[in-house]
């Protein structure tokens, strides 16, 4: 498929230059729009133009062949452990792709385990997988992309399943796009949400882009399997159930030694012991803040909520606090329970990495600031009275006994 | 050694508005800049080419007017830069993209190549292990901290969810880097000369062996289906009066969700 200006038809207006979210539309030296080679196909110019003249023209029918689609089936989850325990992404995958499995009418739910024991494997089972294949080779308790991917690889192209799921940490956004690489899969970052289009039995990949200025759905019509990873705490996990049976299949470490070696692995303890990802609370410092002694007083508050502390960039860029605790497009992305913003503005870089939290409390000078519109509670204010304030208050509402 | 640097020419992303009424992005005077991590990654080829006598080429895969960012790269300090244009390419997603630039890079040769963590209008972080996939060779992603490099191997710290990896490759290798590396440099005088008289060298469908199935939309596994804009939260709530009543307000929100 392609779209293309109907010459005849473009007035030059460049109505579809504005629509165009990919800069893909630029106007020719005869005023008349032209697509070029940054096309996504996202169809925006075609409802943006005034004249009908953007087409939908379907000239190279379907190419990758990859046999027969329909060999392919059920849902395959990558289940990541750190330590040799599994990682909560690991369970709202299992419900996800339950949910997923259910829909497509009653494929199989299996996962993908590495690195760990028979015990974490059966855990999976009670949290909803059918299937674990499991290679607990110590050697992979540590992440290392190669014996991951071919790991991978081997089990997708062996057991055929039509979707296969990771979390999008630093593991899953690592190995899966050379997994993709590898089986010419289409896979679909950082998702939001994830829907079965009805009749054709179509993954659809729910996720921000620009920024999060959009959302777009993503789709791979042509080839199997369908790959995605999944953002943190955006799926809710599911039931445990201690009864609940399946089947553990051991599989054989990797053939290929891998090339790249870990080394060591260090633990920021900066961050409270709690990644910025599993926080239930954040409290997070900006600009505002107007020095790195403010941090002292968020960390205190962040520790009687026994939570981790955020910041936005402008914070990390004046050498306030360390980069690890930066949240936003170019820091992590982040989806407590509550999130505390303090003298952020909200630039839209740092919206995109908080905006999923359950609650947003901002506190600012600015009424005008654009994180108001974000926020569910706005307190309009100075930062410096009221979270003293609050630090003493719930310090006297335990008798003073502090965390 | 041989260095190359992928990089991407993006829409100013903090500047882009959608429309609510069309669903459409209002792209306006929105300038295009290079992907800021990508200059991260121009900054960690400069600083191996101070400390080695490395050559390093920028190279980008797009239309002719990206010839702009490759020039902004040679201003800054590279010895070359290839601009990767074609019909062919037209309707890349990461795969396509990955596929053909790797060719590239096989073409020309590297060492080491360098690539930001990702892109900020797609935000995928895929065609850099993609590209590394596609040329057989190991990648480490999110390198926060070169510790050492010699002519036939490096060792970074590759930043994780909770803490930092000190991981070990052989050459050639691809890292994906991230903003706390370093800072990148600015565009020296006779950087920006060099860069005016310098000519783009271009590499087409043709100059490299590719398989046209796996090109442009063709090679592409994902499709867009559509675009719409987020859902805005809503049910906002101000919360006035004193600091000491504001206070007793956020401490009751704290309460409701079993947070104190």
């Amino acid at each position: 498929m392609q779209i293309k200006v109907d010459r005849e038809l473009c007035t030059g207006c460049q109505t579809c230059i504005t629509s165009c979210p990919y800069d893909a539309i630029a106007m020719s030296e005869d005023d008349k729009a032209t697509i070029n080679e940054y096309c996504q196909l996202c169809r925006a110019c075609m409802s943006a133009c005034p004249e009908g003249a953007i087409k939908e023209y379907n000239d190279s029918p379907v190419q990758i062949k990859q046999g027969d689609l329909s060999a392919y089936n059920g849902v395959l989850v990558f289940a990541e452990q750190r330590d040799g325990h599994i990682a909560n992404v690991a369970f709202e995958l299992l419900s996800a792709g339950r949910r997923l499995a259910d829909t497509l009418g009653n494929v199989s739910l299996s996962a993908a385990l590495f690195g760990t024991d028979e015990a974490a494997a059966s855990e999976l089972i009670k949290w909803g997988a059918d299937t674990v294949y499991l290679c607990d080779d110590g050697a992979l308790t540590r992440f290392n992309d190669e014996p991951y991917a071919e790991l991978l690889s081997k089990i997708i192209t062996e057991h055929k399943p039509e979707i296969v799921l990771a979390g999008a940490t630093a593991v899953g956004r690592s190995f899966f796009p050379r997994v993709a690489a590898r089986l010419h899969a289409g896979l679909t970052a950082d998702c939001t949400s994830l829907e079965i289009e009805e009749g054709t039995r179509n993954l659809l990949a729910i996720r921000p882009a620009f920024g999060g200025n959009i959302m777009a759905t993503i789709m791979c019509p042509d080839t199997r399997p369908q790959m995605a990873t999944v953002r943190p705490k955006v799926m809710k996990t599911g039931s445990y159930d201690v009864d609940r049976k399946g089947e553990i299949i051991k599989i054989e470490r990797p053939a290929k030694a891998s090339r790249t070696k870990v080394v060591d692995v260090v633990k920021d303890d900066s961050l409270f012991n709690i990644s910025l990802q599993d926080a239930e609370v954040i409290v997070s410092g900006g600009r505002g803040l107007g020095g790195a002694k403010g941090f002292e007083m968020l960390k205190e508050l962040a520790a009687l909520l026994s939570g981790t502390l955020g910041a936005s960039r402008a914070a990390v860029d004046e050498g306030w606090i360390q980069y690890g605790h930066q949240v936003g497009q170019t820091g992590k992305t982040v989806c407590p329970k509550i999130y505390i913003a303090c003298g952020i503005s909200g630039a839209v870089q740092h919206m995109v990495g908080m905006q999923s939290s359950d609650i947003i409390v901002a506190i600012n000078k600015n009424p005008e600031a654009p994180i108001f519109n974000i926020a569910n509670y706005g307190i309009v204010g100075d930062l410096y009275e009221v979270i003293p304030l609050a630090i003493k208050k719930i310090k006297e509402d335990r008798g003073g006994r502090g965390i | 050694m041989k260095i190359i640097v992928c990089i991407k020419q993006v829409p100013d992303t903090s500047e882009v508005r959608i429309n609510p009424e069309t669903n459409t992005l209002i792209r306006d005077g929105v300038p295009s800049i290079i992907n800021p991590f990508d200059l991260h990654a121009v900054e960690a080829a400069l600083s191996i080419k101070d400390a080695l006598n490395a050559e390093v080429t920028v190279l980008t895969m797009g239309p002719p007017q990206a010839e702009v960012s490759l020039k902004e790269v040679i201003a800054m300090g590279a010895d070359a830069a290839v601009l990767l244009t074609d019909r062919a390419f037209a309707g890349s997603d990461t795969w396509a993209t990955a596929y053909t630039l790797a060719a590239a890079i096989k073409f020309l040769g590297a060492d080491i190549v360098l690539c930001g963590k990702q892109a900020i209008d797609g935000d995928t972080a895929q065609v850099g292990p993609a590209i590394a996939e596609f040329m057989d060779i190991p990648h480490i992603s999110y390198v926060s901290k070169i510790e050492s490099i010699s002519g036939d191997s490096i060792t970074v710290r590759r930043l994780m969810d909770e803490g930092y990896d000190i991981v070990e490759a052989p050459l050639p290798v691809l890292l994906t880097v991230v903003k706390e590396l370093n800072q990148p440099r600015m565009a020296s005088l006779k950087g920006k000369m060099r860069a005016k008289k310098l000519e783009i060298r271009r590499l087409t469908y043709k100059d490299l062996s590719l398989d046209e199935n796996n090109l442009g939309l063709k090679g592409s596994p994902t499709r867009v289906k559509n675009i719409f804009a987020p859902e805005m939260k809503k049910d906002r709530i101000v919360i006035g009066g004193t600091p000491e009543e504001q206070t007793d307000e956020l401490i009751s929100i704290l309460k409701a969700i079993k947070c104190i």
